[in-house]
């Protein structure tokens, strides 16, 4: 029998109930599961698939709903046919990933030779980028290859990444990047 | 992957090699336990004792670089000891062609080499044809020049004394690995293989694959559970990212890049070669739907007839040119690129030579990087040894949302589509990509607009920009896009299908401009059924294919090749184990496939008397004759793989042939390229490897805790006697040096490693992880990919960063 998330809770709930009493003394692994239960009972639950390795295992994110929507625990999908509930270190570790106090949570400049980042904003740092861009690109376009044939192309930026991005924005930056008359396009699956 | 991850329990034997699939996927062991319940024999071949190695059943070391040599002795073997599957090679393989007169190999150098340019002219890589067009065979598979007889040929030189001495693996592992994988070939078994960079990151890379491919093909392993190449990605989304085409030689879906090759849309419509053969479906005949779907998608109502659907707007590559990664770094490192956008990836550690590529970044004017974290990309021009007053590159940083902050598919190894949902909003000023994407592109399309005298702005003004909802990027509008619409009412076999639908599958998709897809292999992923990635129905019984849970491309097909997992009758080879069986009773009496979506609807070759069916078409679809290869006509070094050192080796004589090296092999000559091969000062192999707690260069792991405490800094594995060679003890700080960079280690000495005998000689060779870098932790160490050369695999150009040539020494 596949026990489901909820299937499992019930029978740990009523493994409580009982005050499970294995042959050598209490047995704590239910009462450790209640206790998560209780913690996570209000708690939103949204699935995912883990952002590392290529193999699609299933996570639950618990988030607060109360406390303005923090993720508050990540687990393995026990519903999940790959990996059934489990979870290697790096996909135990998810929420640390959301909540990282490393993170980088503002758009940053660092002008020709300074020493130092500063803030910028989205607008100022949008409007920049694709000045620079244009700029680049109308400087190297070129119609014709040196033996003279139509190429049409942007000779003068480079492109990589990303696999770490969703099927739908990796769609949309090769549409953006091939508009722009871009050829020179790799990504993390060429090395 | 051919298959997918719980297909491994259905495997009879599991050959692990060019991979640790315990450390680096773990979860496929799962599967893969539950197959060794069953009975299932587990193989690793690496060239340290792995967490992989302690859970199999047998292991055998080699030394790195040497796969083709110990892979070309089981096809020795196979061949010799007569393990292969006879029906299954004449039936559905290129087993039975005839091979061009022309064709040969001759002490390492197929036909047609041109010395000066380091290619080869394939004019004779081909087969002899008849008067119809369709290749000559020989079922009984005794002409000297059928593809068969030309292969034992070629691996007769294979024997157990030479490739012993070339692998540095003990003759009596080799022949029990040979003897253990080879009784799949045994009709009803399944043998599978598990490869990931181990196999790809060398300068023969591809030939590693293609070799497992050879002996999959002579075992009868492809098609069936249990069985195929299964490639491991390394990324959660490495899949779904190159079928969306973010590479220079292909657009979504493989379709080639545009070049001068096919100066029109008409040339490129027609370039895919025909087959005469009534019985091959040689679906890539089909391309032109595809290509202009995808016009239709790229520039929407701008794409018109008159217009070539918008073809001229696409650029084009040079022919022949490579525009890859390495070259990428090449260019930029001469001062070709202005500008440099490196969008969620950390290039100054993660690709070979980190040492060229960060002296590359301070020659551009401006560079971009979307990211999480900072990394060695976005803090280059303060990293070791660098004067920020001197680096004049421009560095703009955007802040990235991570997964649960935003909405999206993601397709893993086994090409599962699967949905993710947003469980919150991004922190702090974080942006999702798409939303990145999408709001950069409303700008350049302003720029543009607003520019009267603009260069060539068609393709930027016109490519179809649609897809936010209130002002917000929406991944929905997107999926359904590279799903694809009917443009127009579409009558097709007496059902009309209305303007605004969406299309069911890719055989529905039209040349003519009435239906868009922004990727046919994706077409039937977001129908007017649903979503179907998000979908979360699993299977009750069966063998795990769980058809109803998330999509698999192409047309929610679990297993590829399948109908060469049964006879001509269209009965399974393993009735217990079967992906599609031939039903005669159903569809209304007149048979149909049951199980998986088959490779296509048509009925099994022979009919039920054992006459031959017209309507059948052979099972392997994608090629032109209809028949799996064995014979590699198409790459660049060579149609049979052949054993060659590392561009960086050990040895001055390669056993098999005169030639040292694969002779076809890019290298580069910067400042910054420096290649050394016996050379004292660098006398041991050297390779790379993850970690379980890390996650390629580290970038979004090393800044989580308790990833970082359980794997704090950089490590150098090395055997005890090396170790006592060199006088380092457990846990001593040492130097890795390479011809291009050294890195500061703690050194692990393990019986993990053991010195290999190599042509006589004791050679050792050591192991580093890529995780680190100087950015963060401080004393955690660098990129293990300062040491690694700019040289790779002359048909895919990826870099040989698993085998180089460095020194150790105690600090």
């Amino acid at each position: 029998m596949k026990v489901t998330r909820r299937s499992f809770f019930k029978i740990t709930g009523a493994s409580v109930a009982g005050a499970a009493v294995t042959g050598l003394g209490l047995d704590l692994k239910p009462i450790i599961s209640h206790a998560q239960t209780l913690k996570l009972r209000h708690a939103k639950e949204t699935t995912t698939i883990c952002c590392y390795c290529g193999v699609g295992c299933g996570l639950i994110v618990h988030t607060n709903q109360a406390g303005g929507g923090q993720v508050i625990n990540t687990e393995g999908d026990p519903d999940h046919p790959i990996n059934e509930g489990a979870l290697c270190a790096k996909g135990a570790a998810l929420s640390q990933l959301v909540n990282n106090e490393n993170r980088i949570l503002a758009p940053l400049y660092r002008a020709p030779n300074s020493t130092e980042w500063q803030h910028v904003s989205w607008d100022w740092a949008l409007s920049n980028i694709a000045k620079r861009i244009k700029k680049s690109r109308d400087a190297s376009f070129t119609a014709k290859n040196a033996k003279g044939e139509t190429v049409n192309r942007t000779n003068g930026i480079a492109h990589v990444g990303s696999a770490a991005l969703d099927n739908e924005e990796c769609w949309l930056i090769q549409a953006m990047m091939r508009s722009l008359g871009l050829v020179y396009i790799e990504h993390q699956a060429r090395i | 992957m051919t298959n997918h991850w719980i297909d491994l329990r259905n495997s009879d034997c599991i050959l692990i090699m060019g991979s640790n699939a315990a450390e680096n996927h773990p979860i496929s062991f799962k599967w893969i336990t539950d197959a060794m319940k069953r009975g299932a024999k587990v193989i690793s071949v690496d060239p340290r004792f792995t967490r992989t190695s302690s859970k199999a059943d047998f292991y055998a070391a080699l030394r790195s670089g040497t796969d083709i040599a110990f892979l070309g002795g089981m096809i020795k073997y196979i061949i010799e000891n007569e393990k292969f599957f006879k029906d299954y090679l004449v039936d559905y393989t290129d087993a039975s062609f005839l091979v061009s007169e022309g064709f040969e190999c001759k002490d390492g150098l197929f036909s047609g080499y041109d010395k000066e340019s380091k290619k080869y002219n394939k004019a004779t890589w081909a087969f002899v044809k008849d008067e119809k067009g369709n290749p000559k065979k020989d079922p009984t598979l005794q002409d000297p020049r059928c593809v068969f007889q030309l292969l034992k040929t070629h691996y007769s030189r294979y024997n157990l004394d030479t490739v012993s001495a070339t692998t540095g693996t003990p003759k009596e592992d080799l022949l029990k690995v040979y003897e253990m994988y080879s009784a799949t070939g045994e009709k009803g078994k399944a043998g599978t293989i598990m490869y990931a960079m181990g196999w790809t990151q060398h300068t023969v890379g591809v030939q590693n694959i293609r070799a497992m491919s050879i002996i999959q093909l002579l075992l009868g392993n492809m098609g069936v559970a249990g069985g195929g190449v299964n490639a491991l990605r390394g990324e959660s989304n490495v899949q779904g990212s190159t079928d969306q085409g973010i590479l220079f030689h292909i657009l979504p879906g493989y379709l080639s890049t545009p070049s001068p090759a096919w100066p029109t849309l008409a040339d490129y419509l027609k370039r895919r070669p025909k087959s005469a053969d009534p019985l091959s479906a040689n679906w890539w005949q089909n391309e032109p739907k595809y290509m202009v779907s995808l016009l239709k998608s790229f520039f929407g109502d701008a794409a018109t007839p008159e217009n070539s659907f918008g073809y001229d707007w696409l650029p084009k590559v040079d022919t022949g040119k490579p525009y890859t990664w390495l070259d990428i770094f090449d260019e930029m490192h001469k001062g070709n690129f202005t500008g440099f956008i490196s969008w969620g990836q950390n290039p100054a550690a993660s690709g070979a030579n980190s040492k060229k590529t960060r002296a590359a970044l301070a020659k551009l004017d401006w560079l971009v990087n979307v990211n999480i974290f900072h990394g060695e990309t976005s803090s280059f021009w303060k990293g070791p040894d660098v004067d920020p007053g001197k680096v004049k590159t421009e560095v703009f940083f955007l802040p990235c949302a991570v997964s649960v902050e935003k909405e999206g598919s993601i397709t893993n190894s086994g090409r599962w589509m699967q949905w993710r949902y947003k469980a919150v909003e991004p922190r702090g000023e974080a942006w999702p990509d798409g939303e990145i994407i999408v709001e950069l592109m409303n700008r350049l399309k302003e720029l543009y607009k607003q520019d009267k005298k603009a260069i060539f702005p068609e393709p930027i003004l016109n490519v179809k920009w649609d897809y936010a909802t209130e002002g917000k990027f929406d991944a929905h509008k997107l999926a359904k896009e590279i799903n694809g619409y009917f443009l127009k009412d579409v009558t097709i076999q007496d059902k009309t299908y209305k303007k605004g639908e969406l299309v069911p599958g890719f055989a529905l998709l039209q040349a003519d401009g009435s239906t868009s897809s922004g990727n046919w292999l994706y077409c039937n992923s977001y129908t007017d059924k649903g979503n179907m990635a998000a979908r979360r129905t699993r299977e009750k019984e069966g063998i795990g294919l769980h058809p109803q849970w998330a999509w698999c491309w192409p047309v929610n097909r679990r297993i590829i090749y399948n109908r060469a997992s049964v006879d001509k009758f269209g009965n399974p080879w393993n009735k217990e184990r079967a992906v599609i069986r031939w039903d005669a009773a159903a569809g209304e009496g007149k048979g149909a496939w049951v199980g998986d979506v088959p490779d296509g609807p048509w009925p099994p070759m022979l009919k039920a008397d054992g006459a031959p069916n017209p309507a059948t078409k052979y099972p392997f679809i994608m090629k032109p004759e209809g028949f799996a290869s064995m014979f590699g006509g198409g790459l660049a070094d060579g149609p049979f793989p052949e054993h060659y050192e590392p561009i960086e080796c050990p040895v001055e004589k390669n056993l098999f042939s005169a030639q040292l090296t694969n002779p076809t092999a890019p290298t580069y000559a910067t400042s910054d390229d420096i290649y050394k091969s016996c050379d004292p000062r660098y006398p041991f192999v050297g390779t790379t490897y993850r970690v379980c707690e890390h996650w390629q260069t580290g970038l979004m792991t090393r800044w989580q805790p308790w990833l970082l405490e359980a794997q704090p800094q950089l490590f150098v594995e090395m055997s005890h006697e090396l170790a006592k060679l060199r006088g380092i003890n457990n846990g001593d700080r040492v130097l890795v040096e390479s011809a291009r960079g050294k890195l500061e280690a703690v050194a692990i000495v393990t019986i993990r490693f053991r010195p290999f005998t190599v042509q006589g000689s004791v050679i050792h060779e050591v192991g580093i992880p890529w995780h680190y870098g100087w950015v963060y932790p401080k004393d955690g160490g660098d990129s293990a990919n300062l040491l690694t050369p700019s040289t790779g695999d002359p048909n895919t150009r990826i870099p040989e960063s698993k085998a180089f040539m460095v020194n150790v020494k105690k600090i």
